[in-house]
């Protein structure tokens, strides 16, 4: 295997020496649109799209500068300026895996931008929609382009910050509010294990930047790294919904579509595999404990994902679960060491394509649906809206893995190699694409096949062109892009200078055991979706369901646990605090006071007024003074 | 050889408080602008100052000045400032000219959008000329190289702000103004024991700090005068148990009060802790390290509880206050360079982020005449600058990374953590517990958000006027300098570290460099 | 005689201080003052006799001085209150208490 360790950083020139431009230039339109505000209103959006378009185009051309370069010279670091002296600087490390990730983000984000044009055009708040997409891309850029944990903590937080923001956009709806919250808390929690693994990082190696790190750790596995490699898949846990965190992604929904395409689909929900795979070869190498916990985390959460997503009416909460599910899949690709990097990342980035694609999709159904997200309202909408309906097909015939296109070939190379290296992780993996087969199966035939079923007020129809023109670019690349990335491991030699590579490049087969038996149960799956919901009528009120269907349903019972486990005594342990402050603490101190107080009230009644009691008490004490002496016998 | 920079600078505030309560009756708003323009006048002198810092001479102290004052007692008027008084005096020199003009119709009578008057008409001039005699001794209190001096400006602070509260406070001040002042009183009374305890045995004839550093040998008399330093400056500020008349304090007091009280006055405590207990009573420091961590963990977990469960805007604020003070309290006890700088740099983010909380719930409490949480709701909808600057300075009160607060609270914990100072892992544990306050925080922020500024507007709140450009002015530049240090704290942390490797030699921590690194080096 | 002297001074005493606790006309009591410091007068002289020096009668005549003072003040203050109060008792001059 060979490792990116010994890979020295060069420091950048030329065009790689701007890549901070990628960061500035949204982080600026994101300034100013804030800044200035209402008066920004009329083109607003126009400078949004236009800085996320520009930082593309310096990922572009930042990427041909470093294919421009022989192999070993692939990582290049651009220094920017001492942040904590003594401990850390700031600094983008440009290499094959962080430009990938900024040609995803900055591509599927202008897409995106483009799209929301359209798709906000009547909301009255379209310009702060802007900046925030403009402050996510920045924030998310800084996250993949750092050279060291501590800017990546930065992007990541910044992320969540502009995820919070976005989910909570229409924050006068409470559950919008109330999911916003949610979201930045939970992953707070992550962000806990990231900031405990930073603490022991520095305290054993000395350094948080990911170029000297290599040295430092040197290959040495213990309980150190064990430990630092948990904390850092909890951090990934919280960003990336993987369980146990993974409660706050259903209700980030809450959010208007293209942020759910973005956010919640293309890109921050993906950083955690980012985070495992950057620090792979410090903390999760082929084989230790901590990457069998990367993987046993993916392969369960692609199973709670998909099951989740066989349950849901609400169609953006039905590609919600299949997020989950998809990440579940790069994170079992993750853990399995660089002989599954190349397949997550590649994934990765047809998931960010297809699942874009289907959510925007999503989003331009419910644009001509008066918003109505239940799909059991849907039906028969294939006539209506025939651009969406091409594009979200191709969508789903990415994501289920339907052969040539872009899902068949990277979830393939994640189950080939996952049951090569994990057999019992990789047939549940295969068994989580059967259950994706139905589950996607369900969502086109209740959305587009059948009967109408809509509300008296819906008309449906096509949406506008700024709209429609990102789909079909989306399910282009939903199409070839994972034959490109993977027939002939493009992506695999191209990440290598990065993370490393098996000796032995793999052999994409069309005719494995496993790819077979994934099919099969792809084709199982979808055809008994066809049974129950294509050939079938579907109900418009949701049936009861199986006591299986309501475990669905409600989540597996994530929120309930997380209610039972940590709200409810959290609110007691709350409420006894505050008790214990008013009455025990301040108790005390009050009652100090109060007692002194009230003795001085008692004491102050002896002062009677009548001076004859004054009197009869001088004589008392000049008696008893005078005996005391004579007691003494000093007199 | 004396500079006379520090004198000037103390000097300056109070002709400006003498002016302005010499001024006839009914000349209001002519009290304010003189107020403003010498708050101003002292800002500009402290930047020109700063901005000399680097190249002016001095070995740890720079512009000193020294004075005889109370020859036979050897006490002298003795000022000079090392870094971390330099980042200190140039925050109550920010923050000053922000409070004036936040507290500018404080004393006028405030009424809320309705119209309903929830603070009486007061003299304005008192309270203009109180704030500026307040800033002349916050800069004393910094400055002062004499430990005699040094109690005095502690002592004599509680004045003005004990009348602040009191005169110009809410509903329960004069509840709120006595419980502060009697704490500070008990804790003062403590200390100035232990200042003619240090000046007896020590035996010197003198009270000048640099002088006394180091001449105290025996531990247990240095033991008894630390606990007569620390229990002052633990009730300064404030560490759990001492904590409770913060919460009422800065509940009651004027909104500008408070973010003096909070931003600047509670520094003292973490300043003296650092500089006095830790350089004067090494041994005893090292002694008591263990309990004390424990004391600021518990602060850390517990303000934070208490304040998820607040109904109280300020209160709450006031609550979280005390689970950041237990982080400063954490860094400085850590004993690693990297902890105590960023206990250091602490104290200057606190006073921004903290600053700008106070004042944004400040203005939205002056809105709707009630601090209640409950009575808010959907502030973005209709006062959306407001809602926006709330917002920001909440996030800066999570220490959310990209902002000022994260990289103190990052430097503090991770100093904390890889401190080997005492080759233990207690301080890592510490260090890791208090980690869990980046979760509560987020809750008692956001949850304060969204019951104030999300959701359906409330009916009064429909009223709302967003921020007029006084106020604006107000936020905008805490708003920038929490951005600007979140991303660039260099300058800072330039000016802080040569102090602390300071504190740290004379603490005799064994080569702070090693302890700082951690074994992995 | 000395013994019978002092019995005498300490029977006086007793009398006045009983005369100050009992009665309540200001009149009487302020009488009774001025036969306690009689009392102590008598004492000091006898013991003056006894010792065989002059101190105990000098004090005696600077008793009758500072009495013959409080005499003046006194009874001006009686008369006063009488005047408002229309009473010369000091239990009604209670104003002075808590």
């Amino acid at each position: 295997m060979e490792s990116p360790v010994e890979i020295v950083q060069h420091t950048a020139g030329g065009v790689i020496g701007l890549s901070w431009l990628m960061i500035v230039l949204p982080l600026l339109g994101a300034a100013i649109l804030l800044v200035l505000g209402r008066k920004t209103n009329r083109w607003g959006h126009l400078l949004g799209v236009a800085m996320s378009l520009a930082s593309f185009v310096v990922a572009v051309l930042g990427f041909f500068a470093l294919i421009g370069l022989p192999d070993d010279q692939r990582r290049q670091a651009v220094h920017l300026y001492e942040f904590i002296p003594g401990m850390v600087d700031m600094g983008l490390l440009i290499d094959p895996l962080s430009i990938s990730f900024a040609l995803l983000i900055t591509g599927v984000g202008s897409l995106i931008h483009i799209y929301s044009i359209g798709y906000m055009a009547h909301d009255p708040d379209r310009r702060r929609f802007f900046a925030y997409l403009n402050l996510f891309v920045a924030a998310m850029l800084l996250l993949v382009l750092s050279d060291n944990y501590v800017g990546l903590f930065i992007g990541w937080e910044g992320v969540g910050l502009a995820s919070y923001l976005l989910i909570g956009f229409w924050q006068f709806k409470p559950s919008a509010a109330v999911a916003a919250k949610k979201a930045f808390i939970v992953n707070r929690v992550g962000d806990f294990g990231l900031l405990v693994g930073m603490f022991i990082i520095w305290t054993s190696f000395g350094t948080l930047a990911f170029g000297d790190l290599g040295a430092k750790v040197n290959g040495v596995q213990d309980g150190t790294t064990l430990a630092i490699g948990l904390l850092l898949l909890l951090g990934a846990c919280g960003k990336s919904a993987q369980l146990p965190l993974q409660s706050w992604l259903l209700d980030a929904m809450e959010g208007p579509t293209p942020v759910s395409a973005l956010i919640h689909a293309a890109t921050m929900v993906t950083a955690g595999v980012y985070l495992v795979v950057r620090s792979g070869a410090f903390f999760f190498p082929e084989g230790s404990t901590a990457a069998l916990a990367v993987a046993i985390v993916g392969a369960a959460t692609l199973l709670a994902g998909a099951i989740i997503g066989c349950a849901k009416d609400d169609i953006k909460k039905g590609l919600a679960g299949s997020t989950m599910s998809q990440i579940g899949y790069m994170m079992l690709g993750a853990g399995l060491g660089p002989a599954g990097y190349a397949f997550a990342i590649g994934h990765l980035i047809t998931h960010g394509f297809f699942k874009a694609d289907m959510f925007l999709g999503a989003g331009s159904v419910m644009h001509g649906m008066n918003d109505e997200v239940n799909m059991r309202k849907y039906g028969g909408l294939r006539k209506y809206m025939p651009i969406t309906f091409v594009t979200f097909i191709v969508g789903y015939l990415a994501i289920i893995g339907f052969p040539l296109l872009s899902g068949y070939f990277t979830k393939d190379g994640i189950i080939e190699t996952a049951v090569h290296h994990q057999p019992v992780l990789g047939w549940l993996a295969v068994a989580g694409a059967g259950i994706t087969g139905f589950y996607m199966s369900r969502m086109i035939f209740m959305t587009f096949f059948g009967e109408k079923r809509w509300d008296a007020d819906a008309h449906p129809h096509e949406s506008p062109a700024v709209m429609t023109v990102p789909l079909i670019i989306l399910s282009i690349g939903s199409i070839f892009l994972g034959g490109y990335l993977i027939l002939s491991n493009t992506l695999m030699k191209f990440l290598a200078p990065a993370v490393g590579r098996p000796t032995d490049l793999p052999v994409f087969h069309f005719a494995s055991v496993p790819g077979l038996a994934t099919l099969a149960l792809v084709a199982v799956g979808a055809g008994f979706a066809w049974f129950r919901y294509g050939r079938a009528e579907v109900p418009v009120v949701a049936p009861r369901g199986s006591f299986v269907t309501t475990f669905a349903r409600r989540d597996l019972y994530g929120d309930a646990l997380n209610e039972s486990l940590f709200m409810r005594p959290g609110q007691w342990l709350t409420r006894i605090a505050v008790f214990f402050d008013n009455r025990g603490i301040d108790g005390v101190v009050n009652g100090l006071a109060a007692g002194i107080g009230g003795t001085s009230g008692r004491l102050r009644r002896l002062q009677t007024g009548f001076a004859r009691t004054y009197a009869l008490s001088i004589l008392i004490g000049a008696a008893l003074l005078t005996g005391a002496l004579l007691l003494v016998g000093n007199i | 050889m004396s500079s006379l920079w520090l004198p000037i600078l103390m000097v300056v505030p109070v002709l400006g408080a003498i002016v302005v309560a010499l001024l006839p009756k009914g000349s209001d708003k002519l009290a304010k602008q003189v107020t403003l323009a010498v708050s101003l006048v002292v800002l500009v002198l402290t930047l020109v100052m700063a901005f000399q810092f680097p190249s002016a001479s001095g070995d740890r102290f720079k512009f000193e000045a020294v004075y005889d004052w109370i020859p036979s007692f050897g006490v002298h008027f003795g000022v000079g400032v090392d870094g971390i008084a330099l980042v200190l005096i140039a925050l109550s020199a920010v923050l000053v000219p922000i409070v004036v003009l936040a507290s500018w119709h404080d004393a006028d009578g405030v009424r809320t959008a309705d119209g309903t008057l929830i603070t009486p008409k007061r003299s304005v001039k008192t309270y203009f000329s109180l704030l500026l005699v307040l800033e002349a001794m916050m800069i004393g209190v910094f400055a002062a190289t004499d430990v005699f001096l040094f109690y005095v400006f502690f002592e004599a602070m509680l004045i003005p702000m004990y009348f602040m509260i009191g005169s110009y406070g809410g509903a329960q001040r004069s509840y709120a103004a006595v419980k502060f002042l009697l704490y500070s009183l008990f804790g003062g009374l403590l200390m100035l024991v232990a200042v003619i305890g240090l000046y007896v045995v020590a035996g010197k004839g003198t009270f000048m700090f640099p002088e006394l550093v180091g001449v105290i040998q025996d531990p247990a008399t240095q033991k008894w005068l630390f606990a007569g330093f620390f229990i002052a400056f633990a009730i300064k500020a404030p560490l759990w148990p001492v904590h409770t008349w913060l919460p009422d304090a800065a509940a009651q007091a004027p909104a500008g009060a408070a973010v003096l009280l909070v931003g600047v006055l509670d520094k003292v405590g973490t300043f003296g802790m650092l500089r006095f207990c830790l350089e004067l009573f090494p041994d005893a420091a090292k002694a008591f390290t263990m309990p004390i961590v424990v004391l600021a963990v518990i602060s850390i977990i517990y303000g934070a509880i208490v304040a998820i469960g607040q109904s109280d805007m300020k209160r709450l604020i006031a609550y979280t206050s005390i689970s950041h003070f237990g982080f400063i309290v954490l860094g400085v006890f850590a004993m690693s360079q990297v902890a105590q700088a960023g206990a250091a740099l602490y104290m200057v983010n606190h006073g921004f982020a903290t600053g700008a909380l106070f004042l944004a719930a400040g203005f939205l409490i002056s809105r709707r005449g009630s601090p209640h949480i409950a009575d808010y709701g959907g502030v973005q909808k209709v006062a959306p600058l407001l809602a926006g600057f709330f917002l920001v300075a909440g996030l800066a009160g999570l220490s959310l990374p990209g902002l000022s607060s994260f990289v103190s609270e990052f430097m503090v914990m991770i100093g904390a953590y890889s401190s080997t100072a005492f080759g233990s892992g207690a301080l890592s544990v510490a260090a890791g517990i208090s980690a869990l306050a980046v979760i509560l925080a987020a809750v008692y922020i956001l949850w304060m958000v969204q019951r104030t500024l999300n959701g359906p507007t409330a009916e009064p709140v429909k009223a709302f006027k967003d921020l007029n450009v006084r106020e604006i002015l107000v936020l905008a530049p805490l708003v920038a300098l929490i951005i600007g240090f979140g991303f660039y704290p260099k300058p800072l942390l330039d000016v802080i570290n040569p102090t602390v490797t300071q504190t740290l030699v004379n603490v005799q921590v064994d080569n702070p460099a090693i302890a700082e690194k951690g074994a992995g080096q | 005689m000395t013994t019978q002297y002092l019995i005498l001074s300490g029977l006086l005493f007793a009398i006045g201080a009983m005369g100050v606790l009992i009665r309540r006309n200001a009149i009487v009591v302020f009488m009774c003052v001025e036969l306690m410091l009689n009392a102590c007068n008598l004492a000091f002289v006898t013991f003056a006799r006894q010792v065989g020096n002059l101190e105990g009668q000098i004090i005696a005549f600077f008793v009758m001085v500072v009495a013959a003072a409080e005499v003046v003040v006194g009874l001006a203050i009686i008369v006063t209150i009488f005047r408002t109060r229309r009473s010369a008792s000091v239990d009604d001059a209670n104003l002075l208490k808590y």
